[in-house]
């Protein structure tokens, strides 16, 4: 039975007695490792692999539609979360996922599934309560860090003058 | 009556004169797909929301129940049922179908044995004549409600564990054939300080140990008093946990045959999405109501032991960064035949 104690909560049965601790040594003894190498080499090649099909999709409309390496970039982006939307509707996304980890989660893929699957997910409760206020739910985080983040980089080049495109 | 610190002994020994189990596809694909009532072999259980999948799940089981026991749904008398949904929508809704007075249970995925308990508790004190226990859990309500979307790509680790898709009920009556209810340990909360959702094994182990212990030492069986001891979603972490735990305080766990209802239902090695193992209150209630009944009218195990084990945290108290405390309750079935 836990017990609160100076020393912190114990456990203890018949002959053991265990602090949290303990406990945690026992527990982590009997957790599987996890290779990060292997992960992140994982991450590496399916990170890399989707930002080498949006660079093959930019291309394309670079060659077929005439259009400057800027100018294509947005329908790039716009096909490869199509692509991604597409994958978390046919319930493929969170299974590529599993494998790659940070892979499929940083490319702006993996912004489109959080969007995807929290509207597919919310549907039940209605447009407004359900898909509409929900969409958010996780990418919403990184739209607001990442604007507390760009007001910063904003200031710095303001007070510093530090170079940046114009 | 109380026996001990925190065992109910249950002198008249109620039955379970019928019990049913439905289940999701993954689950109908592992290895007890045969001892399953029925198997639905797509994920949404013919419905159109999460939630009406989980508890049509409950609805078809208890009817099912009701079937395989012999009895109308005006002669059952009291329904103790639960789930993990918020405000235990399943069972209520359920439980509106089913008609009987109602009692909602929560503990997480130890309800199976907690209402199976409280069930067998009313009957042996002659509150009923029949009583049903019940419930149900469902993969995609569960991480919805206490995970990401279920579309949603994030990488899980190897401690994680699956949600079962399926409900299990059945049916305690005062008389009647079938195995025997005849002890039931109630267990404590036990909290050391884990705080890692997706490693509930390691959470959950030491309630279950505690109710272990607590059982053997009220009881003053032994475990090769059992042929078959099994806890309920401890899965591949949780479960070694357990025996690590239990053979240094030196209970001869090891004298019988020690098992998990999250380890059981899949096979890890093929359906390796499920990572550590099943959990889920779906998981211990399909194996015992489907598996085990059936293995102890088939006369292949005499006396088992479940201890159902649930992690009673919610997505707000791990997000506000509380640790998880867990609960163990166990419940001894004896067929009908063997002798005390």
């Amino acid at each position: 039975m836990p017990t609160k104690s100076k020393s912190g909560t114990r456990f203890r049965l018949n002959s053991i007695s265990l602090t949290e601790q303990d406990y945690k040594q026992i527990a982590d003894s009997h957790k599987p490792k996890t290779n990060i190498f292997w992960n992140c080499l994982k991450a590496f090649l399916v990170g890399g692999f989707i930002c080498f099909i949006g660079q093959c999709i930019q291309q394309l409309f670079m060659t077929f539609a005439g259009m400057s390496a800027k100018e294509a970039s947005s329908p790039t982006v716009a096909v490869l979360i199509i692509i991604s939307v597409i994958l978390t509707s046919l319930g493929v996304y969170d299974k590529i996922a599993q494998w790659a980890g940070a892979g499929s989660a940083v490319p702006v893929t993996g912004f489109a599934n959080s969007m995807c699957s929290s509207a597919i997910e919310s549907k039940a409760e209605g447009l407004v309560l359900g898909v509409g206020a929900n969409m958010f739910k996780l990418a919403g985080s990184v739209i607001v860090f990442g604007v507390v983040a760009a007001f910063i980089v904003g200031l710095v080049h303001v007070i510093f003058g530090l170079g940046g495109v114009h | 009556m109380l026996i001990g610190s925190q065992t109910w002994e249950f002198r008249s020994k109620p039955t379970i004169i019928g019990a049913a189990t439905v289940v999701g596809p993954e689950e109908g694909d592992g290895p007890l797909s045969s001892t399953f009532d029925h198997i639905y072999d797509n994920l949404e259980i013919d419905e159109k929301t999460w939630e009406k999948a989980e508890r049509k799940l409950l609805q078809h089981a208890s009817s099912l129940a009701l079937v395989h026991a012999g009895i109308s749904k005006e002669q059952l008398q009291f329904f103790v049922c639960g789930d993990l949904m918020n405000q235990i929508i399943s069972a209520t809704f359920a439980a509106r179908d089913v008609g009987a007075p109602y009692l909602g249970v929560f503990g997480a995925c130890s309800t199976s044995m907690e209402s199976l308990a409280l069930a067998a508790m009313i009957v042996d004190a002659g509150g009923a004549k029949y009583a049903m226990a019940g419930t149900a859990s469902h993969n995609c309500t569960v991480e919805k409600q206490f995970r990401y979307p279920t579309e949603y790509g994030s990488q899980k680790p190897p401690t994680a564990q699956y949600t079962i898709t399926g409900s299990g009920c059945a049916v305690v009556a005062s008389a009647g054939s079938g195995p025997r209810v005849t002890h039931a340990t109630i267990g404590r909360i036990q909290d050391m300080g884990v705080k890692d959702p997706f490693n509930m094994g390691a959470a959950m182990a030491p309630a279950a140990a505690d109710t272990i212990v607590a059982h053997f030492r009220d009881t003053g069986r032994k475990p090769e008093d059992y042929d078959l001891i099994v806890t309920g979603d401890l899965a591949s972490v949780g479960h070694a946990i357990v025996k690590d735990i239990l053979s240094k305080d030196g209970l001869s766990i090891d004298k019988t045959e020690f098992n998990d209802c999250g380890l059981m239902i899949f096979d890890r090695d093929r359906q390796n999405f499920v990572l550590a193992g099943g959990s889920g209150c779906g998981c211990s209630a399909v194996v015992t109501y489907g598996h085990i009944l059936k293995k102890m009218k088939k006369g292949e195990l005499n006396r088992v032991l479940v201890i159902a084990t649930g992690a009673l945290l919610s997505p707000l108290s791990y997000q506000q960064g509380e640790s998880i405390p867990c609960i163990a309750h166990a419940v001894a079935l004896e067929r009908e035949a063997s002798s005390s």
